[in-house]
């Protein structure tokens, strides 16, 4: 008991003695590094919605992003671990590639010679074997990198080139289409998308989960007399993070069906064609879905399970991890498993919005992989990293390249900017870090 | 007076190789319930090869442990620990990037019903803890990093400490520490004698070495020089022991001793 009353003591003192704003930073725990990013997005959103002249910031276009961002983003979730236990995986394109062509036979294929054309049961079986497929290839090279001792840029180096070459073989070159009609869900469009209807029952439902996670952890603080944050800190955060969540459904929401698909959809139900035009809403795209919870399990893992323990531990300081009793080579083993695992993910959402498997399908992903991890703050000296931050470098580097697009910027100049990016992010994190110190 | 009882750890006839070089050779070293030993040596006479042994982070190549009298099987540090066999190592061997508690169960984390990692729990028990062994520390939520060497010191030894350990191996444990502190882990070792642990000791400082262990273990180029009870002989014979391998009247020399030409 004295030993609480001491702490608020302290903590009181200390608070009275900061300025507001830092009193603000400090009862609220929000990641100032996080914060930055959010405002670097909104300067770069808002930047080229000035120089498109309004095309920017428009309900169409960030339903796009989000859908074009989704399949990078879901692999960076497994980068940030890659690169926490210092390690990296460049064969994480070629991964996509390769896993991509064995689905898009199975599926177009393979699976229709067993089962006919369109059998309900196809998508989910090309998913779960491509799901194995690349669980399989990434446990392959954590275990070379584990118990070979060989470093982990080059087995992925030599992923990297081995996996493109696989997918050239699969089919000598050709491009497998079209995909299984379920499995092209996966992919966003007008079809892949949940409605207006149940956008709004998954907003509602994530803003319940928020108020119910920030409830339920000052419950467990208070249950062992830990300090916890001011109630008003409580209900800004919750209050923020509902509306965030319902302003992106409300977003997604006003993003109508192309008239021609609402017509013929109309015509299909025997809907009668109104004046002003049908409008029927996209809500959120199932690919962003996928991703959304894919960011959700990997947080949990990161960050509530042991496994995600002992990744930041030997991240940390490998060798105290090991004389602590952890199996780090297994960890390694684990984690490129679930890093294969998650390619597999991103190549049905490339395959399934494409509506084919190429060759060149996730070439330079590895790269955009990387890129978005470590912009979103993850170090490459290992031991930190979060999953939110890559995604949101995932979205941060998908902005700039569909901004450049819309204003009609070539492709070589688009490279050389995404490039130069890069650089001063990690630069200007790098300054952020050596002052917080 | 000790001879009767059996050795909490009895380790015979120890020897491991590096690439040829024998690190340990034939070393044998024992400790009792409720003992300081303490081993020692100059860099490199392989006293803390010896210690890792035990600790489990090295395997032997020959030679034999037991413990309670029995022969223990420890190929990795969690079969140590198994044993109740704790190491405070000389680097401290935290990981710097997470909590003092993530770093007291590093491991051997709380859990759960669900599976989850029970932090509140981990929080908790870090902070009874902590009260106990440095009652200023306050600093639970930040990573090890942002500690100072004492903090640090702390975190290490409660780490060892909270698994009930039975043997406790501490590798230069005052070596990152100010004079204040020093004096603290010194208490600390002395508190964890009245509860019959029991500790080896590595140390490079003789003054230390004369305050806290029960028995001295001088090894040189990986080999025992002798043992001897701290109350039977002197600093400089301890030196000499040390530096020559010369052996003194009231110690029982081992294989690394001086041959008398």
């Amino acid at each position: 008991m004295a030993d609480t009353t001491n702490t608020a003591h302290f903590n009181r003192a200390r608070s009275a003695a900061e300025n507001p704003v830092k009193r603000f930073f400090r009862a609220t725990e929000i990641d100032t590094r996080l914060l930055g990013m959010v405002g670097a997005m909104l300067i770069i959103w808002i930047g080229f919605d000035f120089l498109s002249g309004g095309l920017f910031l428009t309900p169409r276009n960030l339903w796009n992003l989000s859908v074009q961002t989704a399949s990078v983003a879901v692999m960076a979730t497994g980068m940030v671990l890659v690169i926490v236990t210092r390690n990296i995986d460049l064969s994480v394109g070629s991964i996509l590639g390769f896993v991509g062509m064995i689905m898009g036979v199975l599926q177009a294929e393979l699976l229709p010679q067993v089962l006919g054309f369109n059998h309900p049961a196809t998508w989910i079986i090309t998913l779960l074997a491509g799901l194995s497929l690349g669980a399989a290839i990434g446990a392959l090279h954590g275990m070379i990198i584990a118990f070979l001792n060989v470093p982990s840029f080059i087995v992925t180096l030599g992923g990297l080139l081995v996996w493109r070459g696989a997918t050239w073989f699969v089919t000598s070159g050709r491009t497998v289409a079209p995909m299984d009609a379920t499995f092209r869900l996966m992919g966003g469009g007008t079809e892949g998308s949940i409605g207006a209807t149940a956008s709004w029952i998954v907003g509602f439902l994530a803003c319940l989960a928020i108020v119910a996670s920030i409830i339920n952890a000052r419950k467990q603080r208070k249950r062992f007399g830990f300090p916890r944050r001011p109630v008003w800190a409580e209900y800004f955060l919750s209050g923020v993070g509902c509306a965030l969540v319902l302003g992106a459904v409300a977003i997604v929401n006003s993003y109508p069906w192309p008239t021609n698909i609402a017509r013929r959809y109309a015509e299909a139900n025997g809907i009668s064609w109104p004046e002003g035009g049908l409008f029927i809403a996209h809500g959120i795209a199932i690919p962003v879905l996928i991703a959304i919870v894919i960011g959700i399990v990997m947080t949990f893992i990161a960050t509530r399970l042991r496994f995600g323990r002992y990744v930041f531990a030997i991240g940390g300081n490998p060798e105290a991890a090991e004389l602590a009793g952890i199996k780090t080579r297994w960890v390694t083993v684990r984690i490129f498993a679930l890093m294969g695992m998650l390619c597999a993910v991103a190549a049905a959402i490339s395959t399934a919005r494409l509506n084919a498997a190429t060759n060149a399908q996730g070439e330079l992903d590895e790269l955009y992989t990387i890129a978005a991890a470590v912009i979103g703050g993850t170090s490459l000296a290992g031991g930190m990293g979060t999953i939110a931050g890559a995604m949101l470098g995932a979205l941060v580097m998908q902005s700039l390249q569909s901004g450049m697009v819309l204003l009609g910027i070539d492709s070589p100049l688009q490279r050389i900017v995404v490039g130069v990016v890069l650089v001063t992010a990690v630069w200007l994190d790098t300054v952020y870090r050596a002052r917080a110190k | 007076m000790s001879e009767q009882r059996t050795p909490l750890v009895e380790m015979k006839n120890i020897s491991i190789s590096f690439g040829g070089i024998h690190a340990v050779d034939n070393a044998s070293v024992d400790l009792y319930p409720g003992e300081v030993v303490a081993l020692l040596g100059h860099n490199g006479a392989g006293k803390s090869t010896l210690i890792k042994i035990l600790s489990g982070a090295y395997r032997r190549d020959a030679g034999e442990i037991l413990i309670n009298g029995e022969p223990a099987d420890i190929h990795n540090p969690r079969d140590a620990k198994k044993y109740g066999i704790e190491t405070i190592y000389q680097t401290l061997a935290v990981a710097d990037n997470v909590d003092a508690a993530a770093n007291l169960y590093l491991g051997r984390e709380l859990r759960t019903p669900w599976g989850t990692l029970d932090d509140v729990a981990m929080e908790a028990k870090a902070r009874e803890v902590m009260g106990r062994l440095n009652p200023n520390f306050q600093r639970f939520k930040e990573p090890v990093k942002a500690l100072s060497g004492g903090q640090r010191q702390s975190v290490a030894i409660a780490r060892a400490i909270l698994f009930n350990a039975r043997i406790l191996i501490m590798d230069e444990p005052t070596a990152a520490l100010g004079p204040q502190e020093t004096a603290q882990v010194g208490e600390l070792i002395k508190q964890l004698k009245r509860e019959g642990i029991g500790i080896f000791l590595i140390s490079h400082d003789i003054h230390d070495v004369f305050d806290l262990a029960d028995r001295v273990s001088v090894m040189k180029n990986g080999q025992v020089v002798g043992h001897a009870r701290t109350e039977d002989v002197t600093k400089d014979e301890v030196l000499g022991m040390i530096i020559m391998g010369k052996v003194p009247p009231k110690a029982i020399p081992g294989p690394g001793a001086m041959q008398m030409a």
